[in-house]
């Protein structure tokens, strides 16, 4: 065993109540690639954190090169060989890439020496970079470059990697590994916080598994494979019990076909994707985080631009609507009642300054007054109304009946309906949206992480409310984190890997570790379609 | 046709304070800071050196002036002022986090009202018949220019025939650019107005930062209003005579994108096109006209906001987060 470069020892971090991190010990090699592997949230950034001074831990020690350190700040932690490249980058987007990568350092600014030091850096490690660029033309691999210079520029021993790869092409992680082989024959020890197995496999030489803020285990990759890898991040099936009706005369609602999204900047984030939701059924959607669940509810609810394939909404009677490319407002114009309850609630779901009553209004602003009663009695004659309406004053008072009914029947905790809506913690703020989408009596009714930082009361008010839904006949597609809610929820689970369907299997019965395999590579669901 | 040789210096003489301005506007926008106390800074520092020459004429009624005293003693009163005027804006807006636009603009109404209550009770004090005071002496010593000056016909008189405070604008405007662009402090500037979290993470101290900037602007800027009152009219101080500069000022930050160097050209532009209704023969019959020529600097600046709006070079636009309070992320 050769010298350890870093030592952490029964390090504990508490947020509030939550155990983030839970009296782990681990230690990285000089010379070594250690990847740490955990589900999201099992507490692996926050590890790296307090490597990296971000964070201090409340209870153990670190140690580097053997003796004890205490990092209380980013410039500690550089001080000490230790960088961290984020997965959010901080570059300042008119400088230059040197200007970026010298900023904040001491001295007269001598651009051509630091120019010459990193090209003298790029040489050593295989980099590909122009000193002279400027961020804003850079490709998001230019810019991680940038990032990784900033620390090997300051000399760091230590290189901390937070899903590097999330952002490449393959070919860019290609690249991004060689760089990394590199740095570890030259003595460096790099830590890479991943949650996908092939790359574990690929480019690390140990492996450290994280689940739920605890240690899990090590091994080394030589000799682990993937579903001894799997098992140890997602962990044996616990049971929920919720429960979990049989679907009532299921029909096709949504029906999507070879969809294909890409992100601004033409990354492939979900690639020919095909798939049916019923009414009256729950399609759970799992998948690790980013691979593509937020893009592909974004796509169906019309809020993605560069989409190729089909979206079709099917009515009871068969016919079918294109929705791909419409806006939500041409949607619900089209009298389909879709409603998406998206994973950021205060930035897309509800205006955190505007009251509750106002927030329900966001929804029916544009149909003026008395149009809410027409459409209970006859939807085609409303739709006319909406068209035909001129009057420029909207209804206050059904959204404000509403938000009585809301806040009353889904046990919103508030002092008035006239509160700010920031101002209620995250599950009564859940509540709200989940309530006023189910409000509308949605046909299809898709969620992106609806419980998360929810306690477990309330967790179970929102399943009971999608089951509600389920039985009312929505098609409701459900995305989550928490595998074991997935199971016990869903009727149907369709897994995504990396923005391709690996997998699509039946709620009742599923395996979490075959689920989990699914998760993680393609393959692990090759015998199930 | 317009008599160059007249019109030149004019315009010249006309530009400077608005030099000193932009100069000042663009050094603290560079933090971040949109200070639009700006008009109401270089009224204080105008008024600051009034009071100090005031002071120090009084003092020596009747003997001689100390040449040195008699200039410093106004700039640093000046330089005073528009500093406590900075680290009151910096105050409120970074250290309290109040809104940039509003404190600018209580700035500017704050700053406009103080130099005419002092100014007001300047003229009750020296109990002149006409509303102004005049500090004849001690501009005589700001508006001193070259003692050749005069016998190089038009070029002394283009090139030459200024105070010293003029070539000073020039010089800090010219090694704003610079400081900007070659030195680590304007490399850790620039940072800190286009992200103050990147700055910030980098060990960069984002608040010192934007203190300094703003506080050296404002003094920069003050020395505008100074030279206005000392050099350009004569030491004659009126309520009100400085009018709308510093607004232009403001404008002209955006006309130069940032860029202290065009900067010069652009104040030399904005000053004739400030006076060329003098110099523009309309004739009695038609006075209509000369108020139609008064208004080419503020259309001129509107067509400059247009295009700069349009124009999506990346290097044009303003610092991303000027006008922005910068909170450090909870840790």
């Amino acid at each position: 065993m050769s010298e350890k470069a870093i030592e952490l020892k029964n390090i504990t971090k508490r947020f509030g109540t939550v155990v983030a991190n839970d009296n782990i010990s681990l230690s990285v090699n000089k010379g070594e690639i250690l990847a740490l592997l955990g589900e999201n949230g099992s507490g692996k950034t926050t590890l790296m954190n307090m490597i990296s001074g971000i964070y201090y831990p409340d209870e153990g020690s670190i140690f580097i090169d053997g003796k004890e350190v205490t990092i209380a700040n980013p410039k500690d932690a550089l001080n000490l060989g230790i960088g961290m490249v984020h997965q959010h980058f901080k570059l300042v987007d008119v400088l230059t890439a040197t200007e970026n990568i010298i900023l904040g350092l001491p001295g007269k600014l001598d651009l051509k020496a630091a120019e010459a030091k990193i090209r003298e850096i790029c040489d050593k490690y295989g980099f590909v970079i122009d000193p002279k660029k400027k961020v804003y033309d850079m490709t998001v691999s230019e810019k991680q470059t940038v990032e990784i210079m900033k620390v090997l520029y300051r000399g760091a021993s230590i290189l901390i990697l937070d899903e590097p790869t999330a952002v490449l092409t393959p070919q860019e992680a290609e690249r991004l590994f060689l760089v990394m082989w590199r740095m570890r024959n030259d003595g460096k020890s790099v830590i890479i916080i991943t949650h996908k197995m092939h790359e574990v496999k690929e480019v690390s030489d140990r492996v450290v598994v994280l689940r739920k803020g605890q240690y899990i285990g090590e091994m080394d990759t030589a000799d682990c494979d993937v579903q001894k890898m799997t098992d140890m991040m997602v962990g044996h099936a616990v049971s929920l019990n919720i429960t979990r009706k049989t679907p009532v005369d299921p029909k096709p609602r949504i029906e999507i076909s070879h969809l294909t999204i890409r992100d601004e900047e033409g990354v492939v984030k979900i690639d020919d994707v095909s798939f049916t939701a019923n009414s009256g059924e729950i399609l759970g959607i799992a998948g690790v985080s980013g691979s593509g669940q937020k893009e592909l509810l974004e796509a169906i609810a019309g809020l993605q631009k560069n989409v190729e394939g089909k979206v079709f909404y099917i009515e009871d009677n068969g016919d079918k609507t294109d929705l791909l490319k419409l806006s939500p407002l041409k949607i619900s114009e089209k009298g389909i009642a879709l409603s998406f309850v998206p994973e950021d609630r205060l930035g897309m779901g509800l205006v955190g300054s505007m009251n509750i009553a106002e927030n329900m209004m966001i929804r029916s602003f544009r149909n003026g007054p008395y149009v809410e009663e027409q459409v209970e009695k006859n939807k085609a004659e409303a739709l006319q109304v909406i068209k035909r309406s001129l009057n420029p004053f909207t209804d206050r008072k059904g959204p404000r009946k509403l938000a009585e009914t809301v806040v009353e029947d889904l046990n919103v905790v508030t002092p008035s309906i006239t509160t700010p809506v920031k101002n209620l913690s995250g599950g009564n703020v859940q509540k709200i949206l989940v309530g006023r989408e189910i409000a509308s009596k949605p046909k299809v009714l898709l969620t992106a992480y609806a419980v998360r930082g929810l306690d477990i009361n309330s967790s179970y008010q929102i399943y009971d409310l999608i089951n509600k839904q389920k039985e009312a006949g929505s098609a409701v597609v459900y995305v989550g984190e928490d595998l074991d809610v997935l199971l016990e929820l869903s009727d149907r689970i369709l897994v995504l890997c990396g923005g391709k369907v690996s997998g699509l299997i039946d709620g009742p019965g599923a395996d979490k570790n075959k689920v989990g395999l699914m998760m993680t590579s393609l393959e692990g669901g090759s015998d199930e379609n | 046709m317009i008599d160059l040789v007249a019109f030149i210096p004019r315009a010249i003489g006309q530009s400077v304070p608005l030099l000193y301005g932009c100069t000042g506007e663009i050094i603290t926008e560079k933090s971040g800071n949109l200070n639009l106390g700006i008009p109401g800074v270089m009224y204080v520092g105008g008024i600051c050196g009034v009071i100090g020459a005031f002071a120090y004429e009084q003092a020596t009624r009747g003997g001689q002036m100390v040449g040195f005293l008699a200039i410093m003693i106004p700039i640093l009163c000046s330089l005073l002022g528009s500093l406590l005027m900075g680290l009151l804006y910096c105050f409120l807006t970074v250290t309290l986090r109040a809104n940039q636009n509003v404190t600018g603009l209580a700035m500017t109404t704050f700053g406009v009202g103080f130099g005419n209550f002092f100014g007001g009770s300047l003229i009750k004090l020296s109990g002149s018949d006409v509303p102004t005071i005049a500090l004849s002496r001690t501009s005589a010593y700001f508006s001193c220019s070259l003692p050749f000056a005069d016998h190089l016909g038009w070029f002394g008189k283009i090139f030459l025939s200024y105070g010293f405070l003029a070539y000073i604008a020039f010089i800090l405007a010219i090694y704003a650019g610079f400081a900007l662009k070659k030195t680590r402090t304007g490399l850790h500037l620039r940072a800190v107005g286009e992200n103050p979290g990147t700055a910030d993470a980098a060990g960069i101290n984002v608040t010192a930062y934007k203190y300094m900037a703003t506080c050296i602007g404002c003094m920069v800027a003050g020395l505008g209003g100074l030279y206005y009152v000392m050099d350009y009219a004569s030491g004659i101080w009126s309520n009100d005579a400085f009018g709308d500069r510093g607004w232009l000022a403001i404008a002209l930050v955006i006309f130069c994108i940032w860029k202290p160097g065009i900067g010069i050209i652009a104040s030399i532009l904005f000053g004739g096109l400030y006076i060329i209704y003098l110099y523009i023969p309309a004739g009695m019959d038609h006075m209509e006209l000369k108020e139609l020529y008064k208004m080419i600097p503020y259309v001129v600046t509107l067509i400059v906001l247009v295009v700069t709006s349009m124009r999506n070079k990346r290097d044009s636009q303003p610092p991303a987060s000027l006008g922005l309070p910068y909170f450090r992320e909870e840790r």
